[in-house]
């Protein structure tokens, strides 16, 4: 008895049903995009299908598309909100509470609502649908994951190391250079991560806001997976975007200082 | 030389967006190469002056002169101080080298200048060898005196230190407190350092400068802030001290504890109600016998003659008085006792001898230790009140009911002074208990009761004489019996 008490009580014990659920629905699916992407349709070993994807050029394109829509995407989000953030971390700032709040409300309702409500917007304006919504649905939808990382290592940022550099002869240009920008990069890091990666392999977005008339990756692979007999070709797609997704992450963890960063 | 001051400051206030002063008229004078210490309790104005001297406050009047140039608006980089911050402050994306070159660097200085500075800065901070450390990887004082290399590289003329050692332990901060003196004295720069530690003050200024309540309460060295305090702030703050209620009979004579003493102080007026303050090692201590001595009559012919063999204590006309000693702790180099008059009187005596709980013992003083200090406020407090429509008089913030007698001779709506004995405030433990509440302030041990003062929640000050104990910061309810509410002609009027 007291030893089925001791095991309930033991923290390992209640990781069991994580660990289940992630074996489940997180080790096994990548193990069968990876089974699927060396086999062909009978189940046999092949490298076929990494073969026609470097010989695709429409694979490629619309990957090097995407990658290229995602870069960008990443840009603006930093560009707009790297000012927000700063501004909203101010000392002098009165109401940061009131911005953080406006700009986490729109993600109070799903992206997919929000975003059939962007191409009733563009309509009513009388504007095309096309590269240009795209970007701006994009970066809409996203801009929050950029300004709350870098909002909080600027809130978090120590003042008196502003008010040092300004001891030592630095005017609020080269301190917001040279010290308060290098001080944010945690916090710029975790949101490029969380900006690029999944609008690298955004699909929905794009499809809604260009009337499908441009095919990101995302689009790409959802269709060779939905048709059962390129299912395998499609497996290898998704196992690219997987390892550029990797790469990126790997770009944000390269210093220890992430931790100071991130979203909460 | 046109100007003697490196750094004047005039009349300087600092009202903050809450109305309350940071800082309240304070002057300052600062002599090329001094050493001068900010001495104060939490939020007395100290980082706030030192701050508006780097330039990271503005003072909302008055003005600040550097070399006789006025900089009272120069934002802090254009000003040729450097600050040392409590909390290090370094930048922690650079290493040691490129923390203590920051400032070199924007100046466009030579590399291979920037290099023979830094070198010489770190080897003044004793960091040499350090140079491509991270600084996380530093201790505190490490970080510390890369934080002062960082400030002295730039060759300021004068160096402001923000509660620089205040994170360091007890250890480290005596060796880097013998540090500073040294780099002091080879910079030959102007320093101005904050602490709250008197001991620090003490012991590194050329002047000591003691600051409460966004005023200064005393300037000096520090031989002089010890010894002759000017005000029962300063007696209480720095070091221990017996403070008394007194009277000054006449120059140099001066009673309290019901006798009279020989004192030096001059010119208070005759028959003036004074402060007295002793060191607690200014008082001389000897052993008694007789079962009379603590009688009415006094001492008898037996504890002169114990005096008599005493070589410890001075010969001579000293006024003395008696007691028995309540407690005696060793604290090192000396002891100290606790010594209880008949009379009810409270004295911290050190001394080299025990003297065991129980002891009776004489006391007596030499008339140069006796300091006597000009009393602040004396028996009643003083407000400026009106008489309501409906028969009430109104002060501080609240009405008080009267009777008719009280009011008598006064209209409605007319304006008067209220004046309310220390003694008869009475303060309860529960705020609602109180016509208005407050919390306490400051404690004064005045030998037989306490001197409070409190703040009520609108910002007045209260005086309070009182036997029962509180502590800092304590909430009070505050109760005034109508009959002890005097009312009179506002003065001048």
């Amino acid at each position: 008895m007291s030893k089925i008490l001791q095991i309930a009580s033991s923290r390992r014990t209640w990781a069991w049903p994580y660990v289940l659920f992630m074996l489940l629905f997180v080790v096994l699916p990548l193990l069968l995009v990876g089974v699927y992407a060396f086999t062909d349709i009978e189940g046999h070993f092949t490298l076929r299908n990494f073969a026609k994807f470097f010989t695709h050029s429409e694979a490629i394109q619309t990957f090097l598309y995407s990658l290229m829509i995602a870069v960008f995407n990443t840009a603006i989000c930093l560009l707009i909100g790297y000012p927000a953030a700063y501004f909203m971390a101010a000392e002098d700032f009165k109401t940061p509470k009131v911005m953080a709040m406006l700009f986490i409300l729109p993600m109070w309702i799903n992206f997919l609502l929000r975003t059939v409500a962007t191409v009733e917007l563009f309509n009513i304006f009388g504007l095309p649908l096309g590269e240009g919504a795209l970007l701006f649905g994009l970066c809409y939808d996203y801009l929050p994951f950029m300004i709350y990382p870098i909002y909080n290592t600027l809130q978090k940022m120590d003042t008196s190391l502003v008010e040092a550099a300004q001891d030592l002869g630095a005017n609020r240009w080269v301190c917001f250079w040279k010290v308060i920008v290098p001080l944010s990069m945690p916090g710029v890091y975790s949101g490029i991560v969380m900006v690029f990666m999944p609008t690298v392999s955004t699909f929905a977005i794009a499809e809604l806001l260009t009337h499908n008339n441009i095919k990101l990756f995302g689009s790409l692979i959802q269709d060779y997976i939905t048709t059962t007999d390129l299912l395998n070709y499609g497996a290898v797609l998704s196992l690219v975007l997987l390892i550029i997704i990797g790469l990126t992450s790997f770009f944000g963890d390269n210093s220890s200082e992430t931790e100071k960063g991130g979203m909460i | 030389m046109k100007n003697e001051f490196i750094i004047e400051v005039n009349h300087v206030s600092k009202q903050f967006e809450d109305g309350k002063y940071a800082l309240d008229d304070v002057s300052l004078q600062v002599k090329k190469g001094e050493f001068v210490t900010i001495l104060g309790p939490s939020g007395c104005g100290k980082t706030t002056l030192l701050r508006c001297i780097a330039g990271f406050q503005v003072a909302s009047s008055g003005d600040i002169l550097l070399k006789g140039e006025d900089v009272t608006k120069t934002p802090p980089y254009r000003r040729p101080v450097n600050t040392v911050f409590q909390k290090y402050a370094l930048f922690p994306h650079l290493n040691v080298f490129n923390n203590v070159a920051f400032g070199l660097k924007l100046k466009k200085e030579a590399p291979d200048v920037i290099k023979k500075k830094v070198r010489r800065a770190l080897k003044m901070a004793n960091m040499t060898g350090y140079e491509e450390r991270k600084v996380d990887t530093l201790s505190g004082g490490q970080q510390q005196r890369v934080a002062i290399a960082r400030a002295i590289v730039n060759e300021p003329e004068v160096l402001l230190l923000d509660e620089p050692l205040s994170a360091l332990d007890l250890k480290m901060r005596h060796d880097m407190q013998i540090e500073l003196k040294e780099l002091h004295e080879k910079l030959g720069i102007t320093f101005i350092y904050v602490t709250h530690d008197q001991e620090e003050a003490l012991t590194l200024s050329d002047r000591v400068v003691v600051m409460n309540e966004g005023r200064i309460k005393q300037i000096g060295t520090p031989t002089d802030i010890y010894n002759e305090p000017q005000n029962c702030f300063v007696a209480d703050f720095i070091g221990e001290s017996n403070i008394l209620s007194g009277r000054m009979i006449r120059d140099k004579r001066v009673e309290f504890i019901g006798q009279q003493f020989d004192c030096i102080d001059t010119g208070f007026g005759e028959d003036v109600p004074v402060d007295v303050v002793i060191r607690p090692e200014d008082i001389y201590l000897w052993k008694v016998q007789g079962d009379n001595v603590l009688s009415d009559k006094g001492p008898d012919a037996a504890s002169q003659a114990d005096l008599d063999k005493e070589d410890r204590v001075p010969k001579g006309k000293f006024t003395k008085w008696y007691g028995t000693v309540q407690s005696c702790i060793f604290k090192g180099v000396h002891y100290e006792m606790r010594v209880l008059t008949p009379d009810g009187f409270e004295f911290l005596i050190q001394d080299y001898h025990e003297f065991l709980p129980g002891t009776e013992v004489g006391m007596l003083v030499k008339p140069e230790d006796i300091q006597i200090v000009k009393k602040e406020h004396y028996l009643y407090n003083y407000f400026e009140g009106e008489v309501t429509k409906n028969g009430k008089v109104r002060f501080i913030d609240a009405e008080w009911e009267v009777t008719e007698q009280q009011l008598a001779g006064f209209e409605p709506g007319e304006r008067v002074q209220v004046r309310v004995p220390f003694r008869n405030i009475d303060l309860q433990d529960y705020e609602e208990e109180g016509t208005l509440s407050g919390e306490v302030h400051f404690i004064l041990y005045k030998g037989n009761h306490y001197h409070l003062t409190i703040r009520t929640d609108e910002g007045h000050d209260l005086y309070v004489d009182t036997n029962d104990v509180w502590d800092d910061g304590d909430r009070v309810g505050i109760v005034i019996k109508p009959e002890d509410i005097l009312i009179g002609k506002l003065p001048n009027d």
